[in-house]
């Protein structure tokens, strides 16, 4: 029972692990929490869906064009409103973003219709796997495994790729990087690219195990941002380590404690959390000074 | 042209006979409304008035003191819920119930409060949107609250009289809008005010000067939380039937956008933010029925994309005007009604 249960949290905490990344990515170099993250992954999914079910064409060349799709998003939500801010305080910026969220909700909306529908995965959710005592889904192994790829590709791009360097160095101080060279708005429109490319591929994990519907990321999104405050909003292996900490300690407490209260354990995790550690559980609390 | 000169005069409470004329015409007005629109409009207004409540106290904690909330859907979902259960449960008069509701939801308030005097930012942002899907969450999960199914609203009744339609509740609805209102003027002009004010600019400098962050900050989430609660009790008779679909992030959202519309900081913008947001969530469900506009959206909508979904256009609408709000014009309608009136006042020059 227990590596049953850890197997599946394992798997949901994967999305929510993605999300918490794709948020954390953005936010220390923007200090942006985006809260259109959630429907920009949704709006790629219904992209992917048109793909699929519209335009026939095959997975591949769908996915292909769900992450263009996305890295297009990212860079125009930047490009288009956010940098037309003129020294935003953290409320304009969580207000834009909330903005941009209620205009992509609307908008898929009125393109796709509340109908709720079915997102042609080329992978089995009901095909199991057996490894050893637990039995896995192939579809849950798969949303394990390229969360994994990911977060592994995304290591190795901060530490290899220029622009993965140019990133870090806008991160730690925007205004070096700028003395130093490195164009910090594009470096900026690139981050949103690059987290909204994240955001929709846990958006493509998540489509299959529910149902296609414009609310498809409320929830993931509020969990996964509750993941990156778990971990510290500031560290991204803190916020892929409480995406995976939410989706089992939320499994084992929907198993062992309540079932109904499921998805009321995230945020009372996180308030009890938030009261002890006000910076997460793995960065450092940061004291302003005067 | 604003420019006081003591103490006095920045606290009073009308500066000149002016606006002492303006302020009875409006309340002779807002007396005299129902007398002269039919039913449907006083319910609207009804409706709009328990936003402009909402947005009073949204403000004191977002605009005054500096604080995020994301969660404000659910201490009117407190509000309206306790209002209900203390009358059916507990047989209270409707008077009580509605400030003993108020005053639960404030609790709850200074609860969310204790965490809120170490989290800044997103982490309280997340910290108050918690709570707030907590709260429908439980209400809807627990069968005492009606679970998902909801509860009826009983009657409201003041003493020996019944109230019931929407011009008798209007009286009520209204005469609490205009206590609250002027009562958050009063209060962000007093000593409890500027400690609020002091704190929003730097939490830091306000303590150095012998504020007590943990009195104000917890007392602010309180009193916000108390007017939410106010509304939230009204809006159950309003409804007459409520549930924990009432009470949504988006209604907390809403929330939000009607005081940043509104204008961050002033009791006057958190009036037009409230009426102006919450008539456009109100009407954008009928958006077809706009004139010259409507009929377009239909063809479009029956060209390209679904005419189901055209409601939905309300929303692009909604997050757009957020957008351009933050940035062109920060300090909301209040912003643009201090711009308007400086230009006209030496107009010709």
């Amino acid at each position: 029972m227990l590596p049953q249960l850890l197997a599946s949290g394992l798997s949901i905490g994967s999305i929510y692990a993605l999300i918490a990344l794709a948020m954390v990515l953005l936010y220390k170099t923007s200090e942006v929490p985006n809260f259109a993250q959630g429907d920009m992954g949704m709006v790629c999914a219904f992209a992917a869906y048109t793909f699929l079910a519209t335009y026939k064409l095959p997975f591949g060349w769908a996915l292909a064009g769900m992450l263009a799709v996305a890295m297009l998003l990212g860079v125009v939500f930047e490009f288009v409103f956010i940098r037309r801010a003129k020294k935003p305080t953290i409320l304009n910026m969580i207000i834009m973003t909330l903005g941009f969220q209620l205009m992509l909700f609307g908008f898929a909306g009125w393109t796709w219709g509340a109908d709720q529908r079915h997102f042609p995965f080329p992978i089995s959710d009901i095909d199991a796997i057996h490894l050893g005592p637990v039995v896995v889904s192939q579809l849950n192994l798969v949303t394990i495994i390229t969360a994994l790829v990911l977060m592994g590709a995304l290591f190795a791009f901060f530490r290899f790729t220029k622009l993965g360097v140019a990133m870090k160095a806008t991160q730690q101080n925007a205004m070096a990087a700028r003395i130093n060279g490195i164009r910090t708005k594009r470096i900026l429109a690139f981050t949103f690219g690059i987290s909204s490319v994240i955001g929709a591929v846990a958006a493509m994990l998540v489509a299959p195990i529910t149902t296609l519907d414009p609310t498809l990321m409320w929830d993931p999104l509020l969990k996964g941002f509750a993941a990156a405050v778990l971990g510290g909003m500031t560290s991204l292996p803190g916020a892929a380590l409480g995406g995976y900490l939410l989706g089992i300690i939320e499994n084992l407490f929907g198993a062992y404690v309540s079932l109904e209260f499921k998805s009321v354990v995230a945020f009372l995790l996180i308030i009890v959390v938030l009261w002890f550690r006000p910076s997460g559980l793995f960065a450092r609390h940061y004291v302003r000074k005067v | 042209m604003d420019m006081k000169r003591d103490y006095y005069e920045d606290v009073q409470f009308l500066k000149d006979p002016v606006q002492r004329f303006w302020f009875v015409v409006l309340i002779l007005a807002l007396a005299a409304l129902p007398l002269l629109v039919h039913n449907y409009t006083v319910y609207v207004v009804n409706f709009l008035a328990i936003n402009v409540m909402v947005a009073l106290g949204m403000n004191i904690l977002v605009g005054y003191t500096g604080q995020v909330s994301l969660g404000h859907a659910g201490f009117v979902a407190i509000g309206a819920y306790g209002t209900v259960l203390l009358m059916t449960g507990l047989h209270l008069p409707f008077p009580l119930a509605l400030l003993g509701a108020a005053f639960i939801a404030a609790g709850f308030g200074f609860l969310l409060g204790l965490p809120a005097l170490r989290l800044e930012g997103p982490y309280l942002a997340i910290a108050t949107l918690g709570f707030g899907l907590a709260v429908t969450q439980i209400i809807g999960r627990w069968s005492l609250f009606g679970g998902r199914m909801g509860l009826k609203v009983p009657k409201m009744s003041l003493g020996p009289w019944t109230l019931s339609g929407d011009k008798e509740i209007y009286y009520v609805i209204m005469t609490v809008t205009v206590v609250l209102g002027l009562g958050a003027r009063t209060l962000m002009k007093s000593r409890v005010g500027r400690a609020f004010q002091a704190i929003r600019d730097s939490d830091i400098a306000a303590e150095t000067l012998g504020i007590n962050l943990a009195y104000y900050k917890t007392l602010s989430f309180a009193v916000s939380a108390f007017y939410a609660g106010m509304a939230g009790g009204l809006y159950a008779f309003v409804l007459g039937f409520i549930n924990p679909d009432q009470f949504t992030f988006i209604l907390s959202i809403l929330f939000l956008a009607m005081v940043v519309v509104g204008g961050l900081g002033s009791t006057l913008g958190s009036v037009l933010g409230g009426i102006a947001v919450a008539y456009l969530s109100f009407r954008m469900e009928v958006i077809q029925e706009l004139p010259l506009l409507g009929p377009v959206l239909e063809a479009i909508s029956e060209r390209f994309l679904t005419v189901s979904g055209l409601p939905n256009v309300g929303w692009i609408f909604m997050g757009l005007v957020l957008i351009l709000v933050v940035v062109f014009e920060p300090l909301g309608l209040y912003g643009l009604w201090l711009r308007t009136k400086r230009y006209w006042k030496t107009w010709p020059f």
